[in-house]
């Protein structure tokens, strides 16, 4: 049995707001499903006297220093949203009319 | 039958109940760029002109910390008395809303920065010890504006317009621990304590901490236990206190509101409140009755922070003159009282008045006209005192016209309502309201001869020996110079041409 449904491969692509064809969902699907296998097998070597990690390399301290770039402008930022409106974002209704 | 009361008078809460307090603190810091990305920081850019693939959340963008931000971050946590973590990491905390467009913030959960600290603040001369929980950094998220709707607020509105200018700059998040036993002062020791960080702040050089551009927010919580009860009460949390005079009144209020509830039987609900500015009262917010849970887990986008230390004590020997401190010296240096050197810092004219001696004004000269006119000024227009269209240089000018002599203290008033009302300088609205004192002996010794003339019997009076009578003399004398004569010279004046010695 698979770890992930084609069906539940399409609801993370809407979730995405991807468009995936049929033919690029059963691709899809099938290459999820051996990376969550393959993933999986983590937790067969995690064991109690193995603390979880957060970060594969040893770094630590790594930074910028503090330096102003030139920004996107407001045309190139907001190129891709769905909806605009005085140079904002616009974002559907956050609450209910209760609340 | 009852009687639901929506606020008990502070005094009888007070006596019933006892408030504990806590305050969340948030500072934006005044780095060139943001926590993460190299995108300006300045407040008021026009919308959506400060992102970047990064603060916006767009595939592949990766963040970097800011140095100077950590660098603050350590700053603000050695003044404030707090240990600093050697090892620690950012976490996200993920949650369902527009304001970050990544859908979660970076911020840090249970590895703090700064960890157990504490700030004295001084309140009515007591010294009260505010502990310090845990001082973190994260990114402050962007504005939100809720279109449709009456009131502007998020409920009820038909949609929303969001600008990620904010997001992402760097953000300080103070907690304090509870605070028992402020008893009725719990107002005053909440302000107090704002103001103290504030100033922390300012002298850190870490933020431009402008409580009216949100650069400083302060969330207010407030809960109640009735008097000799040692468990405490459910609070609440008060978001939108907007200056220092709302964290004073949005204590009172809440602790009023509370005591009301109790008092007839009811529970408090642990949510969050909205301050109004213009009414002082707090409405009903979000209620927290269900902890959100934000997900958190350590940011895998971002290498752990570990500050040597050796950089550590470097950052502390670099601390500025903390302003508790500072005040104590000036305060000896000025030789003024502890009422007094209080009087100053309430009123937020201690900087103006050492600026003002900075100028080679003696401190009582300097402390008068910033604490007696100036004050009452700027009380009466309600505004800040360091916001009064008048700088100490001109402050010192006008000291420097009443020593010379060609001011007198009333004509100084004249010339510093001249200045406040825009007329120019100093030396501008002596001349242009012809301020000077009438120094010349010729015209004033004919104004002397009309009073003289006209107040027969004082001068009688006068000349039999009754030299007190000569008080109402110089008083015509100087009515009728419009206030420009050189009083006491114009009481020589009168003295001698009486024939009689003063």
């Amino acid at each position: 049995m698979s770890a992930i449904t084609r069906d539940e491969v399409a609801h993370l692509a809407r979730l995405s707001r991807l468009a995936l064809a049929d033919a690029e969902l059963d691709h899809y699907a099938a290459q999820l499903d051996q990376i969550i296998v393959s993933v999986a097998r983590v937790a067969e070597v995690a064991t109690e006297d193995i603390p979880p990690s957060s970060h594969a390399l040893p770094l630590t301290n790594v930074y910028r220093p503090d330096q102003a770039r030139p920004s996107l402008s407001p045309e190139q930022a907001l190129a891709a949203a769905p909806a605009v409106e005085d140079d904002r974002f616009r974002v559907p209704r956050i609450l209910g009319e209760e609340a | 039958m009852t009687t639901t009361r929506t606020a008990m008078p502070y005094d009888e809460a007070l006596e019933r109940f006892e408030p504990v307090l806590g305050l969340e603190t948030h500072v934006e810091l005044g780095t060139a760029s943001k926590m993460f990305c190299g995108c300006p920081t300045a407040f008021g850019a026009p919308p959506n002109t400060h992102v970047c693939p990064v603060c916006l959340a767009l595939p592949g963008a990766l963040p970097v910390a800011n140095d100077k931000a950590i660098e603050s971050t350590i700053r603000i946590g050695l003044a404030l008395n707090c240990t600093i973590a050697e090892w620690c990491r950012m976490a996200r905390k993920n949650y369902f809303y527009p304001d970050m467009p990544k859908n979660y913030q970076i911020s840090q959960y249970d590895e703090p920065l700064c960890t157990d600290g504490y700030l004295d603040v001084e309140v009515d001369g007591k010294t009260v010890r505010i502990e310090i929980e845990r001082v973190h950094l994260e990114e402050d998220t962007g504005k939100s504006t809720h279109v449709g709707g009456a009131t502007g607020r998020i409920q009820g509105a038909d949609y929303s317009i969001v600008d990620y200018n904010r997001a992402g700059i760097p953000l300080v998040e103070i907690v304090t621990k509870p605070v028992p036993g402020t008893d009725r002062l719990a107002p005053e020791v909440a302000k107090a304590y704002v103001t103290e960080l504030r100033e922390l702040m300012r002298a850190l050089g870490v933020s431009d901490v402008r409580m009216e551009e949100g650069s400083l927010r302060c969330d207010v919580n407030v809960s109640l236990m009735p008097r000799g009860s040692s468990e405490w009460g459910t609070r609440t949390e008060t978001k939108n206190v907007n200056s220092l005079r709302s964290v004073e009144r949005a204590v009172r209020g809440e602790i009023e509101r509370q005591a009301a509830i109790l008092a007839d039987g009811g529970r408090i609900v642990q949510e969050t409140r909205h301050f109004h500015e213009d009414t002082g009262v707090t409405t009903s917010g979000r209620s927290k009755e269900e902890a959100q849970d934000y997900r958190y887990f350590p940011e895998p986008d971002l290498l752990p922070i570990a500050p040597s230390p050796e950089w550590v004590e470097e950052l502390r020997a670099g601390l500025p003159e903390l302003p508790s401190l500072r005040r104590r010296r000036l305060q000896d240096e000025w030789g003024v009282s502890d009422l007094d050197m209080a009087a100053m810092h309430n009123a937020g004219a201690i900087e103006l008045v050492e600026a003002t001696v900075g100028q080679g004004v003696p401190a009582a000269d300097a402390r008068k006209w910033w604490m007696g006119e100036l004050a009452r000024r700027a009380n009466e227009s309600g505004t800040p005192l360091a916001e009064l269209p008048i700088t100490p240089e001109q402050i010192a000018r006008v000291v420097e016209l009443v020593a010379s002599g060609a001011l007198n203290d009333k004509l100084a008033r004249q010339v510093l309502e001249g200045v406040l009302a825009g007329e120019g300088t100093p030396d501008e609205v002596v001349e242009a309201r012809g301020l000077r004192i009438v120094s010349d002996e010729g015209e004033l010794s004919s104004i002397i001869d009309q009073v003289l003339a006209a107040n027969a019997d004082a001068v009688e009076k006068v000349r039999s020996g009754k030299i007190a009578a000569a008080g109402a003399l110089v008083g015509g004398v100087m009515k009728a110079s419009r206030g420009k004569a050189d009083a006491a010279r114009a009481r020589e004046l009168i003295l001698e041409k009486l024939g009689v010695s003063g």
